[in-house]
């Protein structure tokens, strides 16, 4: 009985996936962002090169900065590019390559490394009743920003998360040595997923190390072994010829700057809000107030401070910002490790790196709002809260589709997950006896409900889409060209900041 | 998020016979009534459309001709530049060899509208003789949102008012379903957003004019198709059908020369408006009118897997007959093929078998007429895919040799990864797991046809010949003697399953109604 349940659910996650897969092909001529250039290359690098000079050339100017696993990644990848067409990884001639072939071919292996997130929802909601895992497959796979950014956009989201997923599904089976050991493999693969080590970290020491001196400390031997291994696995290479400097450096390139070009929703846009809003304050009262030599509307930030009144900000600052949010779930975590609370934590540990860090990617904003999406079938609060900051976040990502031919796309990926939301959601919060009676009965009542304040809101989002797709450019034109991504900024940050602090409440009541 | 699976709740006939709790796959997406449901499709269907108007259109980059997308935007260039009486005449402005507009009047205002939104944002790509071959991004991008809108503004309304009406008095199992196979029918989304067609304005029409059929208000359905008739002159293909069903119904009624005046009026009222420019003289009338006929082009065309074209392989009917002795040939066969079904639904006019003889009709005059396009087969495939619930097996093999007779079309407008890509979203939706679509009991007692010990046989021979045909389409180069080879196989596979598919639809037209009638007076009896 079992094994026929678990067979069909295989069977019906295959075809949520099958079903996804046919708008992903459908999908390959969009619009693609630089990002597909910078893997091309990383294949060209990795194919043509000898691991020592990786982390060195820079015959383009995208080179390689993710850490070493993904490096070897891309190199699996690209013994196959050369099947398809040789030049895809020739170093010189592959320049902006945009042929056919190597469009099919990368957004191929998108598609194709997207198992691993089939494998990780699998294995998450396996032993869950029918309706959460349908809703779980539905909000997972169909996330509108995985989607764009991936498949559109161009990026290898799924397959970092999914092996995400596969981590914290092994966390929640109790068997936390093979959590441990993919999350170190995660980390290798892209280090900007170490936001959530603490959380790791403090559970895995709590949880797996803390019972009894002897067996204790010889989990704590096994797995530091394990993840030490990982780490020699990926960066002993490069330690070996004495290249770990270079490494570290492409990885964590700290010059860039606070912000990102187009700012990520977090807390930073409220921070330089202010500094403007004193400068300018200052000013009319008569203070000298020096202008900032770096700008942050102007693109690309550089060392000087940006901030006229505001102290300047520093890495170390946002790190031990990052830190100190993140240390009440790690109480937590410590006072009482539950596996069923590990992917609710994790969720927030990204959600503070996203709010606080140093030169957040809009992108980011998936690390959390996927593994909330797990979080969210758990009660009616969470799939409240999942609810809008699941549009919100989507709704951070639309900047990175500018032209207009992906317009209708993103638009209506996001009005069907909210409607998906909505649909399913209502569903699970619907009276059951009421449901037996509805042949008669016209509307049925859920408990699922979206309260006035987050309906306001989310009416306020369709305005500012409203203001900065439509009526900016007709009345305004390219004068403050800036203003639109500082208005959807601005407005998503209030809803990512609200998204923490519910969060933070919901973890230490 | 996406909903995707509009599929089918509760199996049909299981939950009427199992007391199990509507703990169904798909109940979620359901529970909130057909509307909702259909919403959620329909935005999922949009998507879908969307993602395929990104791919290249018919004649994309090829000079001097172009395809289907440049006839489109050409005749918006006529319609906003000139004063609607030039619209079908050859003039200085007006070049008719060059793209003339060969469609009706509705045609041309629908061109006009979307010309005027295109003038706004991007004047050179309608801006006369100038404007000839014009391609770019923007351009591209404006005139398939004209039919995206015209998608979602025509065809999905009206696809909801089918739904709605249809599935009143039916168990509610099957709705969802429905609605993904009507809205994700990957023929017409290949066509319409793929090849660049505007389809969905007279398949919607029509099916607005059915709906109106179901709820029976005969005046509206009058307006609807005539409408449609207006928009295309090949939603003629259905006339039979409506005339046929309701002449029956007037016939039954207690002053049937009323009914029928009455009917007439609204035709002739809605004609006369649409018309108007062109009725001022007889001849500005004949001139549209010559213009929507090319019987000049011959009998068949390319290779289009109806009677004519598949038979001429062995008989030369371009030589053995005049243009119009083969109108008169044509025109006949026609009209004996639709015959049956129009005698059925005059004899005894019902709901479920106006829909068959929307079937029989349609395909009847894709098997028969004169000078048919692969495009043409929709018409037929938008009536099965209204029965889709009755002959689920049916109308998937029907789906599979339509869009393959549409395939060496589709590989010219470069359009195979949506081909593929849709044919397989088709597939899984028409099996979603937790969907058990069973075939009505009724006919397998009664029916022998299925049952057939050949009918397999010849069905799985035909699907692996037809796979096979794919590859080889695909990677072999044909011999040069026979350059069109596998176009021709391909149109003689097809054509001999739709062979099939049209006697099948046919017998179940007369079986099914004796079926109903004998069925209804039990009822009675009651």
């Amino acid at each position: 009985m079992d094994h026929h349940r678990n067979n069909d659910h295989r069977l019906h996650l295959l075809w949520f996936f099958a079903v996804s897969t046919t708008l992903k092909l459908l999908l390959i001529p969009s619009y693609r962002s630089t990002d597909f250039e910078v893997h091309r290359n990383w294949l060209a690098i990795t194919h043509s090169l000898p691991l020592t000079k990786w982390y060195f050339d820079e015959t383009s100017q995208w080179t390689l900065d993710y850490p070493p696993l993904f490096a070897h990644f891309e190199r699996f990848l690209s013994f196959f590019a050369p099947l398809v067409d040789p030049k895809i990884v020739n170093l010189h001639s592959g320049l902006d390559y945009s042929e056919d072939s190597v469009i099919y071919f990368q957004r191929i292996t998108v598609i194709v490394s997207d198992l691993s997130l089939f494998f990780g929802v699998y294995r998450l909601t396996r032993k869950l009743e029918t309706l959460k895992r349908n809703l779980i497959c539905a909000l997972v796979v169909w996330s509108p920003g995985l989607l764009v950014v991936d498949h559109v956009h161009f990026q290898y989201n799924g397959f970092l998360l999914g092996l995400l997923l596969v981590s914290v599904s092994f966390l929640g089976d109790g068997r936390d040595l093979v959590g441990g050991f993919l999350f170190a493999v995660v980390l290798c693969f892209k280090h900007l997923f170490a936001v959530a080590a603490p959380v790791y970290f403090v559970y895995l020491l709590r949880h797996y190390c803390w019972v009894g001196l002897v067996t204790g400390l010889r989990r704590l031997v096994t797995l530091g072994v394990v993840v030490v291994a990982v780490f020699v696995a990926a960066f002993g290479p490069f330690v070996y010829y004495g290249q770990i400097q270079q490494v570290i450096s492409r990885m964590f390139p700290f010059g860039r700057g606070l912000c990102h070009a187009y700012w990520a929703p977090n807390f930073w846009v409220f921070y330089i809000i202010l500094d403007k809003g004193l400068a300018f304050t200052l000013r009319k009262l008569g203070f000298d107030v020096q202008v900032p030599s770096a700008s942050f509307t102007g693109g690309l930030v550089g060392d000087s401070s940006p901030f006229a009144v505001l102290p300047q900000i520093t890495p170390l600052t946002t790190f031990a910002m990052v830190l100190l949010a993140i240390t009440p779930c790690l109480i937590k975590a410590w006072r009482k490790p539950q596996p069923g609370l590990v992917a609710r934590w994790i969720a927030y540990a990204y959600t503070c790196g996203f709010l606080f860090g140093w030169h957040v990617h809009e992108k980011a904003s998936l690390h959390f709002t996927i593994p909330l999406a797990i979080v969210a079938v758990q009660s009616l609060e969470d799939a409240k809260h999942y609810f809008l900051v699941s549009i919100v976040s989507s709704y951070s990502l639309f900047p990175l589709l500018y032209e207009p031919q992906e317009y209708p796309i993103k638009v209506l990926l996001l009005l069907l997950h909210a409607m998906v939301m909505w649909l399913g959601f209502s569903a699970q919060y619907t009276d059951e006896k009421a449901l037996k009676k509805k042949e008669k009965a016209g509307e049925i009542k859920s408990k699922f409900e979206i309260g006035f304040v987050e309906k306001a809101y989310l009416i306020g989002l369709v305005l500012v889409e409203i203001v900065s797709q439509f009526l900016h450019p007709y009345f305004l034109g390219d004068r403050f060209a800036f203003m639109p991504l500082m208005l959807i900024s601005t407005y998503c940050a209030v809803g990512i900041m609200y998204s923490w602090i519910w969060q933070l409440r919901r973890i230490l009541t | 998020m996406p909903k995707k699976k509009p599929v089918n709740l509760p199996g049909d006939g299981t939950a009427a016979l199992l007391p199990v709790p509507p703990m169904d796959n798909w109940w979620w997406l359901s529970h909130k009534g057909t509307t909702t449901s259909f919403l959620c499709i329909s935005l999922f269907a949009l998507l879908i459309r969307s993602a395929v108007s990104m791919f290249p259109y018919s004649g994309a980059g090829t000079p001097p001709k172009f395809g289907d997308f440049e006839a489109q935007r050409h005749w918006m260039e006529i319609t906003t530049n000139l004063p609607a009486i030039d619209w079908y005449r050859n003039g200085t402005h007006n070049d008719l060899t060059y793209w003339g507009l060969d469609y009706p009047p509705l045609t041309a205002y629908q061109s006009y509208i979307h010309g005027i939104l295109l003038r706004v944002f991007n004047p050179e790509s309608v801006s006369l003789f100038s404007s000839r071959g014009h391609e770019s991004y923007h351009g591209k991008l404006l005139m398939r949102w004209t039919v995206l809108s015209s998608d979602a503004l025509i065809f999905f309304p009206a696809a909801l008012f089918f739904v709605l009406v249809y599935h009143r008095n039916r168990a509610k199992s099957g709705v969802a379903w429905h609605i993904a196979m009507i809205l994700l029918n990957p023929c017409l989304i290949l066509i319409d957003h793929g090849h660049f067609q505007y389809n969905c304005i007279s398949l919607g029409l029509t099916v607005g004019a059915i709906a109106a059929v179901l709820c029976g208000s005969e005046v509206l359905t009058c307006v609807f198709f005539s409408l449609a008739l207006s928009h295309k002159q090949m939603s003629a293909y259905f006339a039979p059908a409506f005339f046929s069903h309701l002449l029956g119904k007037c016939l039954r009624r207690k002053n049937p020369i009323l009914s029928v005046l009455k009917l007439g009026i609204a035709v002739i009222v809605t004609f006369v408006i649409v018309w108007w420019p062109y009725l001022h003289s007889v001849d500005d009338f004949l001139m549209v009118l010559s213009r929507l006929a090319p019987f000049e082009r011959g009998i068949y065309e390319d290779y289009v897997a109806n009677f004519w074209c598949t038979t001429s392989i062995l008989i030369k009917w371009k030589k053995l007959f005049t243009t119009p002795s083969l109108k008169s040939i044509s025109l006949a066969a026609t009209v004996l093929a639709s015959l049956p079904s129009m005698v059925q639904q005059i004899l005894s006019p019902s709901d479920e078998g106006f829909l068959y003889c929307l079937l029989n009709s349609s395909m009847a005059f894709y098997m028969f007429s004169f000078q048919v396009h692969e495009k043409s087969i929709l018409m037929p495939f938008l009536a099965a895919t209204l029965l889709a619930l009755k002959i689920p097996d049916h109308f998937n093999h029907l789906t599979y040799y339509a869009l393959f007779s549409m395939f060496p079309l589709l590989c010219r407008d470069k359009l195979l990864l949506p081909y593929l890509s849709l044919h397989l979203l088709f597939t899984l939706i028409y099996h979603s797991p937790g969907t058990q679509i069973t075939l009505p009991k009724t006919k397998a007692s009664s029916f022998s046809f299925t049952s057939f010990p050949g009918y397999r046989f010849l069905l799985r021979t035909h699907f692996f010949i037809s796979l096979f045909l794919h590859v080889v389409y695909l990677t072999i180069q044909p011999p040069q003697k026979y350059p069109f080879l596998f176009e021709a196989l391909i149109m003689i596979l097809c054509f001999s399953y739709f062979v099939m598919f049209a006697i099948f639809t046919n017998y179940t037209q007369w079986t099914f109604s004796s079926h109903f009638r004998s069925a209804d007076k039990e009822k009675k009896r009651i």
